[in-house]
This record gives structure tokens, C-alpha cells and sequence, in this order.
């Protein structure tokens, strides 16, 4: 018990942090293991060392940076279990906080959309606030202070365009027919209005369509945004999907030339079979197996399936993170490992308490 | 030998599909039949009933001119009318209706008078057809209306309800059928249901002792067929032989016929008729002079005995032709010589629809409306009156009019004149979808018996080919029996006979009266039929059939004329009568279908339509019975020298609901019918005015979506513009425990997301009554609380007016509409005598709520307030849930796979999915259709496009497969999946990606019931049964058995005794009678009354007994000495 609380200290205290910021861009193949499941237990594969060493584990863990957008993150994390490797994407899709619009008060609404649909409709919108910023909102508070709650309102009246000529584009007929998520009001609770400028607060697209009216429909409603888990409702949790799979690994049994080198080439995605030479002496070598989407096509050919071995690294972690835009995906990373943090100082303290 | 032709690419004959639906085929069918009746029928039925006399005034008259149905209207006011819209009626209760008017011309004391468009009736008008507003529209004219342009029509609306007139399935009318007679095997016997304007009847010949007997209702005992051809002035019995046959085989088989007429000592006419008036029922006939024997039998025998068999000037030669054929037809059954007809057999059925029904209804109507206007003018013109007689005045309308709203607001089709009595035969449009709609409309249910055992008339007929849905029955009972027509099936309505008799006879049909019986059974000739009677016989029949199909290719005859010989009976068949099924083909001539790839190009272009096919005769109908005389090809690969024929395209053999499912032909056939049934439960959109409509039950889809697998036939009935499901992303793997038995675990997700979220609409109505004492209902404004200034929590939804305010949320019990009604409503208020009303009696009123029901809360979506046609108040509020699915909510996919939500797993713990499918729910089912629209789905989605699946053609899985490994995917579908619980890969590769998903309309929220305690039934004292009474659980008798094997004696007596029905009675020791409040009245005594538990039923029981005269006593003993 001690070793394994140890191992979760030593680690997430010591090198994980650092290693994520300042990681190099692209590291060799590490060629660990390939089978398949974890053991449960140290020693269950022969030959093959998985007793827990705090040095080695310093040595091999890496975490390497490969990609990073506004709203998308490809990193590697090579030489860890998949468990934590795990517990960071369960984190990042249903524990990292963020603000999304929870009460919805329609004063008027005379569009075609029902009530319901529309709140469940406005719920969903991503709301690009910052969740640090703010506290979790109680629960029998309806009122809401400037320490937990955003405002909005939508105030949305269809009219007829009347310089309309000749058209049946509705676009053309009518004036604010399509309420989109730029028809959004900030509207500052308490003194937000001296913390936060115009446009610090507000939905992340401006073009999302929220709902379609005609001339005469008007909808006029104010939502109040909290910060939530994305266990309670799928509208808090930041990402749109946060995945990994693992690194494919390809090797050609055989040397492969000529016609069937050609082949095997079409086989995998492009990219990941170079074929070197000329004429006959064509020879195929893989060039980036990262590449591959796995489609196992190779094995559809008899002439080629048994010069290769397709396989996987089972600690080489190929992450990808996709952010709903409210907070970078490097900022939600290192969210989720703080939060994965803070759980296990919890779980530690109530060690400590029980002993 | 097999010939090709490239000349016409396969791939597009298709078109002609939705060239075809645009004229005919679907619902067509209805509003083509509802058209033939307003506009033809109802002159026929006019001028078949044209004159009404009177007994007391000879010089009387009254004869109609002609007949019209108008456009639909409503009275608004006194005499004011407007138009009105279909959607108008569904609203405010009423009967979309057209005024029927009359031009007569009577006489009024010496005067003749004509008066044109004289009001006789309104007739409920049939959506979409000629007479209906919408007739004609643009989808935008339609939208003006509140009318969804999608919406197929063909119901009528009568008092705020859609209403359909099924399609009556019926074996034809006016043809013989050589069967085994019914109770008797062996026995084989001819029979004949004649049906004329006037009269239905049946007429049997059956065998008795090896001679043959004519069998009909009129007469009380079976009449010998030679005597019956002596009575219809055949007297020579070498002429009866003659026209019978003079074969070796059936002379042999007369003889004793003739043998017995002349036991019979019956020779002339005469005699024969005597011999038959005896054996004739008297009928009732009130007045006229009274008959012989002798004209009774002749008249029995011209009117009721093969009544659609014309007898002209008392000439019978046609009727005693007739009735040899009869007898010739079971001699040659019997001997094998010619195959027993089969009663199953698609061409013998005809099809009734909602015209001919009507056109019963109108026609009895009609007398019954004439009938009392000569009871009025027999009553009135004697008397001595100021004024002189005017019929118009005594026209009433409502005779009519309810008439045929009743009927079809009941389903109850009563026709006097042929004692026909039948119940449901029309039904309540179901709305529960699009496709439920629809799958109405095409619906066939069959006279026949559903508690009968008979596999026969259930099972699939060879027949039904094309015309019916093989797929696309019920299960259970009405298995087999109710049907569905094909998409490409069309029924005819009734032709005029006259062209086609006068192009026979120029055709060298030589007619039954000019010949001689040799002649007419002569071996070189074939007989003519038209309709079911004999029309003459031919020699060249070859030519007889092919130029009357020349001439209807060439459009000389009407397109539904059909003709084909049956060699085993020697006979060519003519048939325009109405009810057949038919279904268009593509002519072939020389190996070489007529429709060639410039024809479509034409169609596609829009030069061309449907109609220009036929009357190019490129395109034909054939009906069932032509089919057998026709060569048809399903594919041009098949095209050989005999060829005929060319199927257009062969899904059209699917219906309308069989056409939703993607590549049906790769599934188990039950399967498919499973779907059939389901699709019609499946939740989406019921039409583009959903959102206008008040209904008692809607289901809608949040989000539905078009299927990703696509056919042709969803395109062509519109399913991808009103859509039913949701595409999901499905993982075909076993998760959790919790997908045992069909069940699907979803993801928690998806469901925020807005997968499977519906909305359930509800309909509350109430209507302001007016009474006899001229006191109505009111409504009240909302009872305040006097402390808080509020409404009371019960009326805390209500606005100022006291009818609920639209958005308000509705909880249980609380009011919709504050209703107050007068105490007193049947007596007259004593006004008449003050001459003003009395204050006080109006001001007693009770309060009469509408209240909300229901476990969970609902929104009032909108309040229409207006009025009916009875000019009372009528309120209707539509009140609104959206639910999210839950644990217990059934789903399906388009494969007859249905399953409810086990379990709801959060995204973290799933694979990237909406939904979890376990699957064991493929080996045994066999849906491999399924699997391929999978396939069909995931590649779509790579690619961004529909993919097809349409029966007997779709994408090809090798294409699919194809498209999967272009987008890095795996060829057969399988992908690496990742278990979100522990973070490693699964052990298998796992099936994935997106099928068409039906939230189907069970929901747990409708089905939740528990009790605890709560109201019991009066006489039993047990609780009540059933969910909306709020009933209790029932320990039935298989579960009362387990506790008696298992020993739980005092957990028996609690769930059967105490907690049901328990009850204390006071029973006497001495008598074992029971007593009471320990007394026991026998013994007059109270010195052994005990109190004791009984079930009440129990106590119960012995009273009944007792009320019979039967005394149960009761034995006691102490406990402590049992």
C-alpha cells in the first residue's frame, strides 16, 4: 500500500508537471511492450520486468508535445500505465469545471421552438468564461451573485424587411429571423462590471443558430451561467471529446520489394510505407507508423499477411485533446492534472486520518 | 435463348415510379373511387331512382333532373355559408362537408315547377378529392391553409376526427366459383353471388345423390335443374343436355337429372313452375294483388334466382345458358376434367372502397329519403288545405346528412336493401407517425372471420404478387388477413360495359340468343364473358384477345379494360368492373421493351408524364388475372422470345412500411413484418402542421433526422422530409450486463446532447353547454387566497379569465379550466309566468374543475377557444411534456430489433457511442440487413452523402467496403476500441458505427404504477383493477399455487385476505349462520356469536347462496380443539 501511494506522490509531485511544459518535440520509438493488457500484478509476463523502480520510471517517462491549436492538443505520453494514462481522460471529460447556462427565465417566447427545447437548446452553447474565476453556486440560491453567475439575455424580435423585393430568400424577407448566439447580452451581476471588459464574457461562436423565427415571434429571456461538472450534464464538461489511442507499431517480417511493396504501400495510410529504390529492386521500409489509422488492410491480402506484424505500444500514449474553446487545451491538461492532484492529497489525508 | 438489350439502361426504368404515383397508386386509389362516386355514380344512383309517385294523386310527380355535389361550406349564421378548410374542421369539431343539391321538377296542384339546386343533404367530403379545397393547391396554398403538403388525404373528417374507410377485401361479385361445398368435403358445387342495384342474392347448383339440385334462399327445399330448365321454358331435354355439353362423360352425369323430372311428372313450363311456386318462400307483401304459384315461381326465377343475369321480355335462353354453364362446371370439377376454383386466388377478390361503400350507403339513403316523401304526399294531398301541396317544403335534410356522417363517424354500414350489417369499417386515422398514417391508408382488412382456424385465406397467395405487401401484416389474430397494398398497386373503378359489348360483336362475338345449345358447348368455340355473363362465343379467341388489347394500348378502350382466356374453361374473360387490383408493366414486343432511355430522358425532363406512357402504349395495366396470361420478366437479362411483359422496378412488390427498411431482401421474412409494425409506433413527425394540430396524443422527436441508409421508396412516400428516428452511433458489443435480452445501454451524453428526447402532446377539451332551461356553464376566474393576494396553489396556472394560461406548468390535480355548471339543468325555470327570469335559480351553480392528471408535470402549449357547430363554447388546451429517455424507454432499429434502455452510462465509461447493442440479438435473428446498413451508414458519414439500401438492389457492401478502407478505415466495419473503464484496448475489434434508431411510443412514464392503498371496487370490496384506476397488483392464481408449494401460509392469507378484502362478521356457533353486531337472528340469541376475518368476497358468496334458497353454514371450534 505504502510503495503504491508512494508511486502516485513521487511522480505526480515530481516530474509531471515540468516535463509536460518543457517537453522536446519529438523522441524516438520506444519499443517497451506490446502485449496487450496490464498486469495486474508485477511478474505476470515472463521476461519481462514490471516491478515498480522509481528510477526507471524517471528515466522513460516523457511526455512529448506534437501538436497545439487554439482548440486542439496532440501530445505523446510514453512510459506510464494506462490507468493514469486513463484517469487524465476521464478527468478532462467529466471533472474539469466549466461555466454553462443552467437557469433559463423566459419572459416571452412566441417562436416556434418550446421552451423546454429552447433552454435545453441554450444549455449546450459554450460559454467562454474562465471557471477559475468563479465559485460553485449553491443550491437553493436562485438569485445568484457575481461571484458564481454570468447573465445573458436575449432579447430577439422578427421583422419584416420591407426594402424586400422580388425574393423568397428569408434571409432577404425578414430581419432577425435566425437567433444565433450573437444576440447574447452580457449583462454584468454586482460588480462584474468593473472586473470584466465587453467581450471577456460571452459564447465562444457568435454563429451558433439558437432558433428560427418569423415576423411578429419574439423571444425575450434572461439565463443565468454557473460552474459545473461535466458528470452532471454533458454541457459542462470543456472538451468536445478528450481520447488516446496508442502508438501502432509495424514490422515487416520479411524484406518486401518490387510489385508487392508497391502494395503494401497502398495497404496502410499515406505516409506510413516508403517505398525506397527503383524497378525491381524496390524496397519497402516503414517510414512513420504513427500515421497508420489501423485499418488492418494488409491482412486482406493473402500474399502480404504474413510479412507483417502490426502491432501497438502499450505505453506509448498518443493524446488528443479537443477543447470546446472555453479554455485553451493545454490550460484543461494541466486542470485535469490538478485535479487529479488534489483527489489523491484527499485520498491521502483520509490514509493518514484512517491510520 | 436468351436476348439483351442495351438499348435501355436498368438503372433508370425507376423513374417511372414517381411519374406513376404522381397520377395513380398509394391513396389514389381512395380519392380516385371517392371522385367516380361524387361525380358518376351518384347520376346513376339518381337516375335509377328518378321519380317519386303518389298513390293519392295520380297526376302527382316528382321527378329529379340531376344531382350535384357541392364544395365544402359551413352555415354560419342563417343561410350564410362560407368555405371552409379541412384543418378548420379538426379544430372545432366539425364535419368537413359538402351540401348534396338537387334539380326536380314536380307538380304543385296543376302547376309543374322546376326548381334547380335544391339542398337534399350534405355528404362528408373525402380530402384531396375533386370537391376538396385542397384540390389543385401549391404546397404554399396548402401551407395558407394549415395543411401539410405531404399529407396523402383520402379521410374524411366527420365531428373533429379523421376517418378512414378501410379497403374491404370481398370474393367477387357476379362469377362463379367451383368449390367444395363448406361443411361438406367432396362435394363439389358451383355458386354464384349475384349483386345488382337492387338485390344481392346467391344461387348454388350442388350435387345430391349424384344429381345436381339449384340451391337458393327463395326456395324452401332444393329445386332439380332440369325442372328449373323447364321453368325457364327449356322444355326439350335434348335441348337441356345440348346446352349442358354433350360430351360422353357429362351426358352420363344428366341423366339422372332427367330421370328424376320425369319421376316428377314435370314435362311443360307450366308444370315445372308449379312445381317450383311451392317450393318458394312466401315474402311479405303487403298490398298489391295477390300472385298465382305460377307467377311467383316465374318471378322468383327472373328477379332473385341469378338476378345479374338480364331476362329480357321474359326470354330466360340467357339465364338457362347461365345455369348449364353451372351445371357444367361441377360435372367437369367432379371429374377432375377441370381444377376446383380457388377461393383464395387474388383475381377472384375484389377490392371495395370508400366510393362503393358510400355509394351503398347514398343509394339506401336515397329510397329511404324518396320513400318518405311519397309517405308525406300520400298523407297530405287528400286532406283539404288552404295551401296547395308542396314537396319542396317537406325535403328534410338531416335524413341524409346523418345518415352518412353516422355511419362513418361509427363505422356502422347498415344497408337495408342487402341486409348488410358491418361494423368497423372505418377507423380512426392513426397520427402516430407519418408513416402510421400512411400505412392506414393503404390497408385491406378481409371479411373473413379472425377467430377462425383456417390457414387458406391468411397465407401469402402466389397471386398477391406485386399487388400486396408480403411483408406488411399484423401479428397475431388478424395475421395474414388484414393486408397492405403494394406501392405500385392501383384500383380500378366500375367502366361502362357498352363499348366493350359493341366491340366484341364486331369482333365476331356471336351472341347466346341466336344459337343453339350444340353451338354453345361445341369444342371449337370458346365462351365470351363480360363482367361475370355470358356475352356469346367465339372461334378465333386468339384474335378476340389480342385486338382488344391492341385497341386498349392504342387508348380506343379505357386502360383498365382487361381480358385474358382461361383454355381449362374454354372461356375469355372481359372484365371493367370495379375493385380490381392492377399494377402497370412495360410492354415487351420482340424481345425488346417498348420503354427505351430516350422515353425517360423525356420523363426526366418533365415532356413526358405517366399518362403519355399509356397512351403511347408503352406502359400497361394488367390485373391479377391477366398476370396469368401474361410472360413478365422481372429483369431485361430475363427477356426470352415469349416474353410480354417487363417489371418496372421489383421493390414495388414491398408497401409503403416494408419500403422503409434498408436491404430487406438480405433479412428473415419475420423480421421485416416485425418492422412493419413498428414503424408505425415510431415517434417523429406526423406532418408539416404538426404544430398546428390539437390531437388527443402526439409523440414528436426533439431532433429527428433523415436515415443515412436511404430507399427508394422512403424519397418517393417523403419519409426523409417527415422522418421518424435518429441516426445513432451503435457499438455491437456486450457492456455492463445490464443489455441482457435486447436491452440497450445508452450513453448519458448523447441523451444531454438531445438523442432520444420527445415531446408528448395531450389534448384536454371541454365544450360550455347550453340546457333545455336556457342555463349554461360558465367559467370562473381563480379563487384567491385572501391572506397572500395569490391564487390558491390550484388555480395557480390559471389566468384572469378561468381557463389556464398558455406556458403555465401544470401539476397533478390542479385546475384547467374553472367550470361552474347550473345545479339544476332539466326542468324549465318558472319564467314564463313573471316574464322574467328568476335571479336566484340561475345563481346555483357547482363547481365542475377540469383538472390535470398525471405523475409528472406538463406546459400548456396553447388554448383555442371557439365554438361548434351547436353553437356551444368549446375550449381545447394542449398540454406538453419533453422527456429524456430513461431506464425502460423502447427503441428499435429498422430490423424488427427492439429493445428497452438497461442501463445509462456516462460518456467517460463508454466507447465513443450513443449506444450499446449486445450482440447476441444477431445469430438467431438473422438481420443481416442490419449489418449491411451499418456498412452503408459509416460510409455515408466519411463520405458526407445517402447511401441506398432499397429491397432487391441498394449500394453493394463490396462499394461500402471500399469507401471504409479509403478513409483508413477497417473493410468490414470493425474498429480498435478502448474500454473507458480501465483505459485498454478491448480483446475483439468491435462493429461500429451509425443505424437508424425508432424511439418507439412505449415509455416508461405512461407504464409506471404502483399502490399502496387506494380505492376498492363496490361490490367485491377488493382493490380495482388496473393502472388508470388506480389498481392493485394481482396475486393471480400461478403465483397463489407457488406460495401454497412453498408453505407460506401466513404470507398467503395476508396478500389474499388482509391486504385485499378482509372483513369481520359476526357468525353463530350454533346455527353457522351469520349474524350481526353479535346477534345472531336465527337463534335469536347472542350467547355463540363470534367475530371472525373472511375475505368479503367470501361473506359474499354466502349471501348469494342464501338468496337462492341454499343456507351455507359455518362450523366454529375453539382454536385450541381443531
Amino acid at each position: 500500500m505504502t510503495k503504491g501511494v508512494n508511486l502516485l506522490r513521487q511522480w505526480i509531485f515530481g516530474n509531471f508537471l515540468r516535463r509536460l511544459r518543457k517537453s522536446p518535440k519529438q523522441g524516438a520509438l520506444d519499443l517497451v511492450n506490446r502485449t496487450v493488457h496490464s498486469t495486474d500484478f508485477p511478474g505476470e509476463y515472463e521476461g519481462y520486468d514490471d516491478a515498480w523502480d522509481q528510477q526507471k520510471f524517471e528515466k522513460d517517462f516523457r511526455i512529448d508535445m506534437i501538436k497545439m491549436s487554439h482548440d486542439e492538443l496532440e501530445f505523446d505520453m510514453v512510459g506510464i500505465d494506462a490507468a493514469i494514462a486513463n484517469a487524465f481522460r476521464r478527468i478532462l471529460l467529466a471533472e474539469v469545471p466549466t461555466m454553462a447556462i443552467e437557469k433559463v427565465f423566459i419572459y416571452n417566447n412566441t417562436s416556434i421552438i418550446q421552451d423546454e427545447v429552447l433552454a435545453h437548446r441554450l444549455g449546450l452553447i459554450p460559454i467562454k468564461a474562465d471557471p477559475r474565476l468563479f465559485e460553485f453556486r449553491s443550491e437553493d440560491d436562485t438569485e445568484g451573485t457575481a461571484e458564481d453567475t454570468i447573465e445573458f439575455q436575449l432579447k430577439v424580435k422578427c421583422t419584416k424587411n420591407t426594402h424586400a423585393k422580388d425574393t423568397t430568400d428569408p434571409d432577404d424577407l425578414y430581419k432577425d429571423h435566425k437567433v444565433t448566439t450573437k444576440h447574447l447580452k452580457w449583462i454584468p451581476v454586482g460588480s462584474q462590471g468593473e472586473i470584466f471588459k465587453d467581450g471577456d464574457l460571452r459564447p465562444v461562436h457568435d454563429d451558433i443558430l439558437i432558433a428560427k423565427l418569423r415576423p411578429g415571434q419574439e423571444i425575450d429571456l434572461r439565463v443565468h451561467c454557473v460552474k459545473g461538472f461535466g458528470k452532471d450534464h454533458a454541457k459542462f464538461s470543456p472538451v468536445a471529446t478528450a481520447s488516446y489511442r496508442l502508438l501502432p507499431e509495424i514490422t515487416l517480417l520479411k524484406p518486401i520489394k518490387g510489385e508487392l511493396a508497391k502494395k503494401l504501400k497502398k495497404c496502410f495510410s499515406p505516409g506510413v510505407i516508403e517505398v525506397d529504390g527503383k524497378g525491381s529492386n524496390k524496397t519497402a521500409r516503414v517510414a512513420n507508423a504513427r500515421k497508420d489509422t489501423c485499418s488492418r488492410e494488409v491482412l486482406r491480402h493473402d500474399d502480404l499477411k504474413d510479412l507483417v506484424k502490426l502491432s501497438r505500444i502499450r505505453n506509448h500514449f498518443i493524446f488528443s485533446v479537443e477543447s470546446t474553446g472555453i479554455l485553451p487545451p493545454d490550460i484543461l491538461v494541466e486542470e485535469a492534472i490538478k485535479v487529479l492532484m488534489s483527489k489523491c492529497r484527499t485520498f491521502m489525508n483520509e490514509l493518514s486520518q484512517a491510520t | 435463348m436468351i436476348y439483351t438489350f442495351n438499348l435501355f439502361p436498368q438503372q433508370d426504368k425507376w423513374k417511372l415510379l414517381p411519374a406513376f404515383l404522381k397520377v395513380k397508386g398509394l391513396v389514389k386509389q381512395h380519392i380516385d373511387s371517392f371522385n367516380y362516386f361524387i361525380n358518376v355514380e351518384i347520376k346513376s344512383i339518381m337516375k335509377a331512382n328518378e321519380k317519386i309517385l303518389s298513390d293519392a294523386d295520380p297526376n302527382f310527380y316528382m321527378k329529379y333532373l340531376n344531382i350535384y355535389v357541392g364544395m365544402p361550406d359551413v352555415e354560419e349564421g342563417f343561410n350564410i355559408t362560407k368555405p371552409i378548410s379541412p384543418h378548420e374542421c379538426r379544430l372545432r369539431d366539425m364535419t368537413y362537408s359538402a351540401p348534396i343539391t338537387v334539380d326536380i321538377e314536380y307538380t304543385r296542384g296543376n302547376q309543374r315547377i322546376v326548381r334547380n339546386n335544391l339542398p337534399i343533404g350534405r355528404m362528408p367530403i373525402m380530402l384531396r378529392s375533386s370537391n376538396c379545397v385542397l384540390n389543385g393547391k401549391s404546397p404554399a396554398e396548402m401551407a395558407k391553409l394549415n395543411e401539410c403538403p405531404m399529407d396523402p388525404g383520402g379521410y374524411f373528417i366527420t365531428k373533429g376526427s379523421e376517418k378512414v374507410i378501410l379497403i374491404q377485401e370481398q370474393l367477387s361479385k357476379n362469377r362463379m366459383i367451383v368449390d367444395t361445398e363448406s361443411g361438406r368435403k367432396n362435394v363439389i358445387e358451383c355458386s354464384v353471388t349475384s349483386s345488382t342495384h337492387e338485390r344481392k342474392s346467391k344461387t348454388y347448383v350442388s350435387t345430391k345423390k349424384e344429381k345436381f339440385y339449384l340451391r337458393h334462399n327463395t326456395f324452401s327445399e332444393d329445386i332439380p335443374v332440369a325442372i328449373a330448365f323447364k321453368a325457364m321454358g327449356i322444355e326439350c331435354d335434348q335441348e337441356i343436355v345440348q346446352m349442358i355439353g354433350s360430351e360422353e362423360e357429362v351426358l352420363s352425369s344428366i341423366a339422372p337429372c332427367l330421370e328424376e323430372c320425369h319421376r316428377q311428372q314435370v314435362y311443360t313450363q307450366m308444370q315445372a313452375l308449379k312445381y317450383i311456386g311451392n317450393k318458394v318462400r312466401p315474402r311479405r307483401m303487403w298490398g298489391g294483388p295477390k300472385k298465382t304459384k305460377i307467377e311467383e315461381a316465374r318471378e322468383a326465377l327472373h328477379d332473385i334466382v341469378l338476378s345479374h343475369v338480364p331476362v329480357v321480355q321474359w326470354n330466360f335462353k340467357l339465364k338457362a345458358a347461365y345455369l348449364a354453364l353451372m351445371v357444367r362446371r361441377v360435372i367437369l370439377a367432379q371429374g377432375n376434367k377441370v381444377q376446383a376454383d380457388d377461393r383464395d386466388y387474388y383475381g377472384n377478390k375484389r377490392l371495395e372502397l370508400a366510393g362503393q361503400l358510400l355509394s351503398l350507403l347514398f343509394e339506401d339513403l336515397f329510397k329511404k329519403f324518396n320513400s318518405e316523401l311519397k309517405r308525406i304526399a300520400d298523407m297530405t294531398i287528400p286532406k283539404p288545405r288552404a295551401a296547395q301541396f308542396d314537396i319542396v317544403k317537406h325535403m328534410r335534410q338531416d335524413q341524409i346528412t346523418n345518415g352518412l356522417v353516422n355511419a362513418i363517424s361509427t363505422g356502422n354500414w347498415s344497408i337495408k336493401r342487402f341486409k348488410m350489417d358491418r361494423a368497423g369499417v372505418t377507423q380512426v386515422l392513426s397520427r402516430l407517425s407519418y408513416i402510421s398514417a400512411l400505412g392506414m391508408m393503404t390497408r385491406i382488412s378481409s371479411q373473413f372471420e379472425k377467430t377462425r382456424k383456417v390457414s387458406g385465406p391468411r397465407s401469402l397467395q402466389p397471386s398477391q404478387w406485386g399487388m400486396l405487401c408480403p411483408s406488411d401484416t399484423p401479428e397475431g389474430e388478424a395475421c395474414g388477413l388484414v393486408k397492405n397494398l403494394a406501392l405500385m398497386t392501383h384500383i380500378t373503378t366500375d367502366l361502362d360495359e357498352a363499348p366493350i359489348i359493341r366491340l366484341a360483336f364486331n369482333l365476331g362475338v356471336e351472341d347466346i340468343q341466336f344459337l343453339s345449345g350444340e353451338e354453345m358447348t361445341s369444342p371449337q368455340v370458346y365462351m365470351v364473358f363480360l363482367n361475370g355473363n355470358i356475352l356469346g362465343v367465339i372461334r378465333n379467341y386468339q384474335k378476340l384477345v389480342k385486338t382488344i388489347r391492341l385497341m386498349r394500348r392504342a387508348g380506343y378502350i379505357n386502360e383498365f379494360v382487361s381480358v385474358c382466356t382461361n383454355h381449362s374453361h374454354k372461356c375469355v374473360y372481359i372484365s371493367t368492373d370495379g375493385g380490381r387490383l392492377c399494377r402497370p408493366y412495360i410492354i415487351v414486343k420482340d424481345c425488346h421493351p417498348l420503354v427505351e432511355s430516350r422515353h425517360i430522358e423525356e420523363l426526366s425532363q418533365g415532356f413526358r408524364s405517366f399518362d403519355d406512357f399509356l397512351k403511347e402504349g408503352l406502359v400497361e395495366y394488367l390485373d391479377v388475372n391477366e398476370e396469368n396470361d401474361c410472360m413478365i420478366s422481372l429483369y431485361e437479362s430475363g427477356i426470352t422470345k415469349k416474353t410480354t411483359h417487363l417489371e418496372i422496378e421489383p421493390f414495388t412488390i414491398l408497401g409503403v412500411c416494408a419500403g422503409l427498411i434498408p436491404y430487406p431482401h438480405h433479412n428473415q421474412s419475420p423480421r421485416n413484418t416485425y418492422q412493419c409494425a413498428m414503424g408505425k409506433q415510431a415517434m417523429g413527425t406526423i406532418g408539416l402542421n404538426q404544430r398546428n394540430r390539437i390531437d388527443t396524443l402526439l409523440y414528436l422527436l426533439c431532433y429527428p433526422q433523415a436515415p443515412l441508409v436511404k430507399s427508394k421508396t422512403i424519397e418517393l412516400i417523403n419519409f426523409d422530409k417527415l422522418p421518424a428516428g435518429q441516426n445513432a452511433t451503435v457499438a455491437v458489443m456486450s457492456y455492463s450486463g445490464y443489455d441482457i435480452e435486447d436491452a440497450l445501454v445508452l450513453n448519458k451524453a448523447s441523451l444531454d446532447r438531445g438523442f432520444g428526447r420527445c415531446l408528448v402532446y395531450r389534448k384536454q377539451g371541454v365544450t360550455m353547454k347550453r340546457y333545455a332551461n336556457q342555463s349554461f356553464d360558465k367559467v370562473m376566474g381563480p379563487l384567491i387566497d385572501a391572506t397572500t393576494n395569490k391564487p390558491v396553489w390550484k388555480h395557480s396556472a390559471l389566468d384572469t379569465d378561468g381557463i389556464c394560461a398558455a406556458a403555465e406548468r401544470i401539476e397533478n390535480r390542479q385546475v384547467l379550466v374553472n367550470k361552474w355548471m347550473p345545479t339544476v339543468t332539466a326542468t324549465q325555470l318558472q319564467s314564463g309566468m313573471a316574464g322574467q327570469p328568476t335571479q336566484q335559480q340561475s345563481q346555483d351553480y357547482r363547481e365542475v374543475p377540469i383538472t390535470y392528471k398525471g405523475a409528472e408535470a406538463s406546459y400548456v402549449e396553447k388554448v383555442l377557444i371557439s365554438s361548434n357547430p351547436e353553437e356551444a363554447f368549446l375550449i381545447k388546451m394542449l398540454l406538453r411534456q419533453t422527456r429524456r429517455p430513461e431506464i425502460g424507454d423502447k427503441f428499435s432499429s429498422r430490423h424488427g430489433q427492439k429493445g428497452v434502455c438497461g442501463l445509462i452510462v456516462p460518456q467517460e465509461d463508454m466507447p465513443f457511442t450513443d449506444l450499446i447493442m449486445n450482440p447476441h440479438g444477431y445469430p438467431s435473428r438473422m438481420t443481416v440487413g442490419k449489418l449491411m446498413e451499418l456498412l452503408g451508414s459509416k460510409a455515408g458519414v466519411l463520405d458526407g452523402k445517402f447511401h441506398y439500401g432499397t429491397a432487391f438492389g441498394g449500394d453493394k457492401v463490396e462499394d461500402l467496403s471500399a469507401d471504409l478502407i479509403r478513409h483508413g478505415f477497417n473493410y468490414l466495419g470493425k474498429d480498435y476500441v478502448t474500454s473507458g473503464v480501465t483505459g485498454e484496448p478491448l480483446e475483439a475489434y468491435i462493429y461500429f458505427g451509425p443505424i437508424y434508431y425508432q424511439k418507439l411510443k412505449h415509455m416508461v412514464l405512461d407504464k409506471m404504477h404502483a399502490r399502496a392503498k387506494g380505492p376498492r371496487a363496490v361490490l367485491t370490496r377488493q382493490p380495482t383493477e388496473g393502472r388508470s384506476r388506480d389498481g392493485g397488483l394481482r396475486l393471480g392464481e400461478m403465483e397463489r399455487d407457488c406460495l401454497i408449494g412453498y408453505g407460506a401460509s401466513m404470507l398467503l392469507l395476508e396478500r389474499l385476505m388482509i391486504s385485499s378484502d378482509s372483513f369481520e362478521v359476526d357468525v353463530c356457533g350454533e346455527c353457522g349462520l351469520l349474524g350481526y353486531s353479535g346477534w345472531c337472528q336465527y337463534c335469536k340469541s347472542s350467547r355463540h356469536v363470534s367475530t371472525l376475518k373472511m375475505p368479503y368476497a367470501c361473506k359474499l358468496l354466502f349471501q348469494e347462496l342464501q338468496s337462492m334458497n341454499i343456507a351455507p353454514r359455518l362450523t366454529l371450534k375453539p382454536y385450541n380443539q381443531v
